[in-house]
């Protein structure tokens, strides 16, 4: 799925950085019903990572209550360039990734 | 006689402003950009924040699939976008010569899906459908609106103003009423626009997804408790274009954000 990714091109070691990402999913929140009275299955996101360099810097929890398309944005500290990966996972065996480079001076 | 010419005279004088009310000066024109709060404003105008632009990649994937029994993409005949689609969404709803009516944006993918693709046409408010006008009217961006321009249009914008001017549902209501009698005022705590449809398709927050002009039409008639039209209904298309045609000169925002 389409995901948009904001993570500075540049910086300079030591500098805190923002890191915002947007992610296209229903959340449909497994209370609603149709128009006929059947349950709308649960479809969310469960759970938001991102690695820089491999490791582990956030992590997230999403629960139904969380609106669709969920933004999230977060802070880290510059330590060296390389590559951050996101990885979206969710019910029914939904997994999305994404990532973007850094470089540090 | 005289006498009664003058209060003739003076009732003509006293019902011209009841009647020239509902045209807002061009000068006065404000998109519903101007209405929001300063949250969604910058949930707009950050193109990694406004979710509207994952529908704009979608569509930019769509653009150049190939599709439908000719196995042609819409890049395959209309090349870059950027350059091909730049200011098309802002003379839409435009006219067309062989069906002698105009039609929307959506409509016109569409027709290009049969034309031309030989694909099935894409359903109203599905996601692929937003995504594609969504790209192509993203390509005007900035551009003014200058939909309905078109002299044989007239009778259609003729149409859509009376639509716009005439009460109807049970709250016996004309989109007039609020949009152009009552802009800057509140409805249930929302601000009152002046419905200047420059951003569609755009992303609502009360829908979470993006949505066409005429979902926003049908909710309104909805809202006053009218039986709304059908999608693609020539009302509603003349609705659109007359809204589009009040809008002159307005910048396009697609995709906009709006709560």
């Amino acid at each position: 799925m389409a995901a948009l990714i904001n993570v500075p091109a540049k910086a300079r070691r030591g500098d805190i950085i923002e890191i915002r990402t947007l992610t296209s999913h229903i959340m449909e929140t497994g209370f609603r019903h149709t128009a006929d009275g059947a349950l709308v299955p649960r479809d969310i996101i469960t759970s938001f990572t991102c690695r820089y360099n491999g490791a582990e810097i956030f992590r997230a929890d999403l629960f139904p209550a969380i609106a669709a398309n969920p933004y999230l944005s977060f802070f880290t500290v510059a330590k060296e360039s390389g590559k951050f990966e996101f990885a979206w996972i969710g019910d029914n065996g939904y997994t999305s990734t994404a990532s973007a480079p850094i470089t540090v001076e | 006689m005289s006498f009664w010419r003058a209060i003739a005279v003076g009732a003509l004088v006293a019902a011209a402003p009841a009647l020239l009310a509902g045209e807002i000066p061009s000068d006065a024109r404000r998109s519903g950009y101007a209405f929001m709060g300063p949250d969604t404003r910058a949930m707009q105008d950050d193109d990694t924040a406004n979710p509207g632009m994952l529908f704009v990649l979608d569509g930019e994937a769509l653009w150049t699939k190939k599709t439908g029994s000719a196995e042609k993409a819409c890049a395959d005949c209309h090349g870059d976008a950027r350059s091909s689609m730049k200011g098309v969404a802002a003379r839409y709803p435009a006219f067309d010569k062989a069906l002698a009516r105009p039609f929307t944006l959506d409509q016109r993918i569409n027709l290009c899906r049969a034309n031309h693709q030989r694909a099935a046409p894409l359903p109203y408010e599905s996601r692929d459908l937003l995504a594609l006008s969504a790209f192509v009217a993203h390509q005007s961006r900035g551009v003014a609106i200058t939909a309905g321009d078109d002299p044989e249009l007239k009778p259609f914008v003729a149409q859509g103003r009376d639509l716009f001017m005439q009460r109807e549902g049970q709250l016996n209501l004309a989109c007039t009423n609020c949009h152009d009698d009552n802009f800057d005022k509140r409805l249930a705590g929302a601000p009152i626009t002046q419905a200047q449809p420059t951003g569609y398709p755009l992303y609502r927050l009360e829908w979470q997804t993006l949505g066409s002009l005429e979902r926003r039409l049908r909710s309104c008639m909805s809202g006053v408790r009218a039986q709304a039209y059908d999608y693609g209904a020539p009302e509603l298309v003349a609705l659109e274009l007359y809204l589009m045609s009040r809008a002159r000169g307005l910048p396009m925002e697609t995709p906009a954000v709006r709560p």
